[in-house]
């Protein structure tokens, strides 16, 4: 397979979103290797609690030691391949025990024993040294700012060189809290997209888009929001949050991008967060009382709307939202959301990441409908001989580098694109 | 080709080595397990599973069924009104849907049957009725893409039971089955509703439609666009 000539400065070959065999070697280059997200530690806080998540094509458990630490296991018995936890998540007490043979093993997923044991399995080379004889685990664990990753492969960058630049998504929802910290609000939100990952992580930072594909609930939610300020003097930041998808190309321009080496990116911020309503002013005293007027002043003067770590997740820190991918095949993507309580904030300031999470992020979204429906069709399209690139022209030629960071003058630049392919290409051409 | 073996190999050489019995005699009844009583059942407890792996059980009671004696025309009359509820759902009649409700009403499909409120806890849908326009007004634009594609639903609504009936107030709770079509594929959606419904000069309207998802928490093959 020469992937040098699917990708291109300018475009790339359809056949990077279709075709099974880049499918595959995605999972084995990319996702297999890197840093991948796998849950935030307040989704176990007590020994044996755990939540099944997967790592490319690889069934894994994130589970709390007795020590406290957190493990990311192969969920699989090594007996004879049965998974472990059946459940998405729950409590598996203090062992993992096969439904099949009972063979048992540690919150480590070292062994803790096989039935008949001693005997039936005398001289051969099935004794607790071999590691054929234990749950196989990631190769590395480490988490940033109670988020855990784990990553399948032994050598590579370690988590804080992977996400670079992008460590600040953690940073910007956890600095957002009085106590420095997150605590997750353990529902998931999931829904399938009928189409290649890739659409996903490009959108994101499109720019361009939000005024085509969501104009229809943006204009009506404009029509709403005036009414209701013309009825009671105010309305409420949520209507806010739909009405900004209407703004105009020109507006959307001014909106930045900034685009990190691993293909990381930020979307600079539109929506104008920081009312100044007595619930603002109390939660911005409280961060005050915290880390002083100068350092508040830097946590919420912050620009960002997504941060994005490439090549699967997306972070709304301003408002504690994570969406994350997980590949099931060339054409589907599953897409796990989340939200986050800021520790210490009041109960006020985390409503306004629940709207968000209702309006926009749930499975009655008034949003993410119109995509979906752009990258399925988007994705039927790249299946077909009607054409066989995709133009990632936009303001193609104006890049600029300073550093290892690539901006544009203008925000709909398709810059991100642009760089999202440089890693793409980096870790799909290594051996 | 290679030549037959003459040794065995290594693995079978392993085994201990015994002269051939008649198969006849390899199935005489030699063991039958039974009368265990009072003795340990399984070899399972023999390795203590400390784990409990189970989905956590509900914690919600077991439903008082009948709760409240309705006179027929009551029951008929509260029947009769969600049957249009999911008449003009299924008809895209959305502004005759929404003038149903009043004007404090409350649509709310929450996310776990077990919750009770929509402020501390994420919800799929709660919306009052500026939102509900909002949505009317999103699926009607004409620009709204992902309305493109045929797509229709099919409510069923049974089980009716009054739960509460006081004053101008009636609680009731039914079930309902959705199917969508969506270009050439249907999916299924399950679950109860609890409807608080107030009579008012205009005949019975809707303060809070409650909807309780079966499937709230599988996987959402694409989203709903419109309320169940």
């Amino acid at each position: 397979m020469d992937l040098q000539t699917l990708v291109e400065p300018d475009r790339v070959h359809r056949r990077v979103y279709t075709d099974a065999e880049i499918f595959e070697r995605e999972m084995t280059h990319i996702f297999e290797r890197v840093w991948v997200y796998c849950g935030h530690e307040t989704q176990v806080p007590n020994p044996g609690d755990y939540y099944t998540v997967r790592i490319g094509r690889q069934p894994m458990v994130m589970v709390r030691d007795r020590d406290g630490e957190i493990r990311v296991l192969h969920n699989r018995c090594p007996h004879r391949g049965v998974q472990l936890c059946g459940n998405t998540h729950g409590n598996t007490g203090r062992s993992f025990v096969c439904s099949y043979h009972a063979w048992s093993f540690h919150l480590d997923g070292s062994l803790k024993t096989i039935p008949l044991g001693a005997e039936a399995y005398r001289g051969t080379r099935m004794n607790k040294s071999n590691p054929d004889c234990r749950m196989k685990p990631a190769a590395r664990v480490a988490s940033y700012r109670g988020f855990v990753f784990a990553s399948l492969a032994a050598d590579g960058p370690s988590l804080g060189d992977f996400l670079g630049e992008a460590k600040v998504a953690f940073d910007d929802m956890c600095d957002r809290s009085p106590e420095g910290k997150v605590t997750v609000v353990p529902v998931c939100h999931r829904v399938i997209q009928h189409s290649n990952w890739k659409f996903f992580m490009e959108n994101q930072l499109d720019a361009l888009h939000p005024s085509v594909t969501h104009q229809s609930t943006g204009v009506a939610a404009t029509r709403v929001e005036k009414r209701v300020i013309e009825e009671q003097g105010s309305a409420p930041l949520y209507y806010h949050m739909l009405s900004t998808f209407a703004s105009s190309f020109e507006q959307w321009d001014q909106v930045q991008t900034l685009n990190f080496p691993h293909g990381h990116g930020i979307l600079k911020a539109y929506m104008g967060l920081r009312p100044q309503d007595p619930d603002t002013r109390a939660y911005e005293a409280l961060l005050v009382k915290a880390y002083g007027r100068k350092r508040t002043e830097e946590y919420l003067s912050r620009s960002i709307h997504h941060v994005l770590v490439y090549p699967y997740l997306s972070v709304q820190s301003p408002l504690q939202q994570l969406r994350c991918l997980r590949p099931l095949g060339p054409d589907r993507t599953l897409s796990e959301i989340w939200h986050f309580r800021l520790d210490g904030a009041p109960e006020a300031i985390y409503r306004r990441s629940l709207w968000y999470y209702n309006l926009v992020n749930s499975p009655a979204t008034m949003i993410n409908a119109d995509d979906l429906e752009n990258w399925t069709k988007g994705q039927w399209g790249l299946e077909s001989d009607g054409g066989d690139w995709v133009s990632f022209h936009r303001h193609f030629g104006t890049d600029r580098r300073e550093g290892d960071i690539v901006t544009s003058t203008k925000g709909t630049s398709e810059v991100v694109m642009r760089n999202q392919f440089d890693a793409w290409m980096q870790y799909m051409t290594r051996d | 080709m290679s030549a037959p073996r003459k040794t065995p190999p290594k693995a079978a050489q392993a085994r201990v080595r015994a002269p051939r019995r008649k198969i006849s005699e390899r199935l005489a009844p030699d063991v039958v397990i039974e009368g265990a009583v009072g003795r340990r059942r399984t070899g399972a407890q023999a390795v203590a599973p400390d784990h409990s792996p189970r989905a956590p059980a509900g914690s919600r009671p077991a439903p008082v069924l009948a709760t409240l004696p309705a006179s027929a025309d009551l029951l008929r009359e509260v029947e009769q009104f969600l049957y249009r509820q999911a008449e003009l759902l299924d008809g895209k009649h959305w502004q005759a849907w929404i003038d149903l409700f009043t004007d404090d009403g409350m649509y709310w499909m929450p996310v776990s049957q077990d919750q009770t409120d929509w402020l501390s806890w994420p919800s799929i849908f709660i919306e009052d009725k500026p939102l509900m326009t909002i949505r009317l007004g999103r699926v009607t634009h004409p620009n709204a893409w992902s309305q493109a594609p045929l797509w229709a639903t099919n409510h069923l609504v049974s089980h009716v039971t009054l739960e509460s009936h006081g004053g101008d107030t009636l609680v009731v709770r039914s079930r309902f089955h959705m199917m969508e079509l969506r270009r050439d594929t249907i999916r299924h959606f399950g679950g109860s509703y609890r409807h608080t419904l107030v009579r008012t000069p205009a005949g019975l309207r809707i303060r809070q439609q409650r909807v309780d998802l079966f499937n709230a928490q599988a996987p959402f093959d694409y989203v709903l666009q419109v309320w169940v």
